[in-house]
């Protein structure tokens, strides 16, 4: 092996007169911010399907909170005589089969619908993130039990799961049991996302440099590895309100959802499925209110998982 | 490869105790006593009561119930119905039927979704594949009870193309219709992930080079891009075989097909807890060693996979 010349040898230093500072140096301090999230925004803002799905996430929500806004019509009075009636002047969709009023009973579903899809979603994130932030960044024995913890609940498909909670919860079944019925199986997906997430992010310079900097490992956490890896997190989120909200209806749908003097959605339908060849419009009409909302959810998260992911951006 | 298939066998044990475990610990420990409910409202006779106890091992602690519980599951007894009939025995007249109609929707889900999501690919952002988007996600949106029933009205009662319900036998003519509806879930998901994929390849290096070498169009989306976009599409309908049981269980609810998934759907709409629990199980081993099966082709296809560690 021939012996190189030792460095200093060769050492070269320009001459200090050589280049001026050129314009391109200069630092612009009026450059528009930029990271992640704000990129986001402005992506966002020029899509009109964001609009469209906001708008239509709006209405309902506003329906779900002043449902009294849209009807007169109290949607537990329902008088025989109207029996599967078609729509007219005071009941513009019709009645059901035990005469009560269709349009009534689905401006009154919306809260039952949206109360799950928000409690699941705030149960499904809570636990998902706190278990995939600890799995991916204090690894080791934590990592392979969370990890396996995560792996038996995910086994088990969680509408399954969910029917025999609420099949063996047969006395309480109300918005609260329900949500925790979909919500137990369904963190995995969560967690297992934002640990992906974390380990790929936590070896980053930026970490390093804060460890070295003598920030604490809870606060480089908090402060640093989550902000950045959580951008998936939200895009799942957005789409398991959606997931939630089907899986109320299922459940109702399969008579271990609500109990029947909840007025939801899914109640609406089962109650209407044998009246399919009679009235099929008691049936039509809650399934619609029910697929534009969930419509409207998962078109907001394509909407923000295009945003979030440059990856997707170039798919579109 | 006897390593993988090793690791991957060695995996499944913990999975399997914990899920089993998980079920029966949900059943014993929500609120309800068991016998109390055979008894009604009389109540029993202190004796038949202890009687009773000792023959469902309900005097014994959690973990002995456990044990037994699977002894049972290792020796084919799978638990009875409400009816009085072993579990096993409903599973082997109604599994077959299950099979039949699953198959039907993989094979539509999967032909009708990779074409279309072949063409919406390579035609991105046509008319084509604008529209191709917007209906498979209205398709995800619609609930798969909302598609069967809108679908028996339509197709059962109205145009009268095919029986409402199925016949008993469940002929493959009858199983067209809930096999269409049960495609559905999935099909919209097939179609987008074979759209993003056929995208993402259609830039690779290997298409340049086979378009370079003067290959024709055909073949180059044939050979190339279409067997490089099958990967993920083939592992997603692989693993999508929870969402399958689900759907399967409404579907055959509603169409009255004599499958698993009615006998589970009738048992849940009569509230048999005991018949749910046992199917439920059943259906979580067999969606975990499908999940395993699933892992060892996927091994087998791709080399990376089977030496990563």
């Amino acid at each position: 092996m021939p012996s190189n010349p030792p460095l200093s040898a060769t050492h070269f230093v320009a001459p200090i007169d050589e280049t001026p500072l050129l314009g391109v140096d200069t630092v612009s301090i009026a450059a528009r911010k930029s990271n992640l999230y704000l990129d986001a925004w402005r992506d966002v803002r020029g899509r009109p399907l964001f609009y469209i799905s906001g708008a239509i996430i709006l209405l309902i929500l506003v329906v779900a909170l002043m449902p009294k806004l849209f009807t007169r019509i109290d949607p537990t009075y329902c008088n025989l005589d109207l029996s599967n009636g078609g729509p007219s002047a005071a009941h513009l969709l019709g009645s059901t089969f035990q005469g009560c009023d269709v349009y009534a009973r689905i401006i009154f579903g919306a809260g039952t619908s949206l109360a799950v899809g928000f409690i699941v979603t705030a149960l499904v994130t809570l636990v998902g993130v706190v278990v995939g932030a600890i799995a991916g960044f204090y690894g080791r024995w934590a990592d392979a039990v969370l990890s396996r913890v995560g792996d038996i609940f995910f086994s088990i498909p969680y509408i399954l799961a969910a029917v025999v909670i609420m099949s063996l919860f047969s006395s309480a079944r109300n918005v609260w049991t329900i949500s925790l019925a979909i919500g137990a199986f369904a963190w995995p997906s969560t967690a297992r996302i934002l640990r992906g997430q974390i380990l790929s992010v936590k070896n980053a310079d930026y970490v390093t440099s804060a460890t070295a900097l003598g920030v604490s490992p809870s606060k480089i956490l908090l402060k640093h590895v989550l902000p950045n890896s959580i951008a998936p997190v939200i895009v799942i989120t957005t789409i398991g309100l959606a997931a939630a909200i089907v899986a109320e209806s299922t459940l109702s749908f399969l008579g271990v959802g609500l109990g029947s003097g909840t007025i939801s959605w899914g109640n609406e339908i089962s109650n209407a499925q044998g009246q399919l060849r009679t009235n099929p419009s008691s049936l039509i009409y809650p399934s619609i209110a029910l697929s534009v909302t969930v419509l409207a959810f998962i078109m907001m998260g394509e909407v923000v998982r295009d945003a979030l992911d440059p990856k997707a951006r170039a798919r579109r | 490869m006897v390593w993988y298939i090793l690791r991957r066998l060695l995996q499944l044990i913990p999975v399997f105790f914990g899920a089993t475990l998980l079920i029966y610990f949900m059943v014993f420990a929500l609120p309800g006593d068991p016998i109390a409910a055979l008894a009604g409202d009389r109540g029993l006779n202190p004796a038949v009561i202890a009687q009773l106890r000792a023959h469902y091992h309900l005097d014994q602690p959690f973990i002995i119930q456990y044990l037994i519980y699977l002894r049972g599951i290792f020796t084919g007894d799978l638990g009875t119905s409400f009816s009085g009939q072993p579990v096993s025995q409903i599973l082997a007249a109604t599994f077959p039927v299950t099979l039949r109609l699953t198959i039907l929707a993989v094979i539509i889900e999967s032909a009708a979704g990779i074409l279309i999501g072949l063409v919406s690919g390579l035609r991105k952002g046509k008319l084509f594949d604008a529209s191709a988007l917007v209906v498979s996600l209205i398709m995800i949106s619609i609930p798969i009870f909302v598609i069967a029933f809108v679908s028996q009205f339509i197709f059962g009662i109205k145009l009268a193309w095919a029986p409402p319900t199925v016949s008993e036998g469940a002929p493959w003519g009858d199983l067209i219709l809930p096999a269409f509806v049960l495609a559905t879930v999935s099909f919209a998901y097939i179609v987008r992930l074979t759209r993003a994929s056929v995208i993402e390849n259609l830039s690779e290096d290997f298409v340049r080079t086979a378009t370079a070498k003067g290959l024709s169009r055909r073949r180059v989306i044939r050979v190339h891009i279409l067997r490089n976009s099958m990967i993920p599409v083939v592992t997603y309908i692989g693993t999508d075989f929870g969402t399958l049981i689900v759907g399967a269980t409404v579907t055959e609810g509603i169409f009255n097909v004599p499958g698993v998934g009615r006998t589970l759907y009738q048992a849940i709409i009569r509230g048999e807890a005991p018949t749910v629990v046992s199917f439920v199980t059943v259906m979580v081993i067999i969606y975990v060693v499908f999940n395993l099966l699933i892992d060892l082709l996927y091994g087998l296809l791709d080399p990376r996979i089977r030496y990563a560690k």
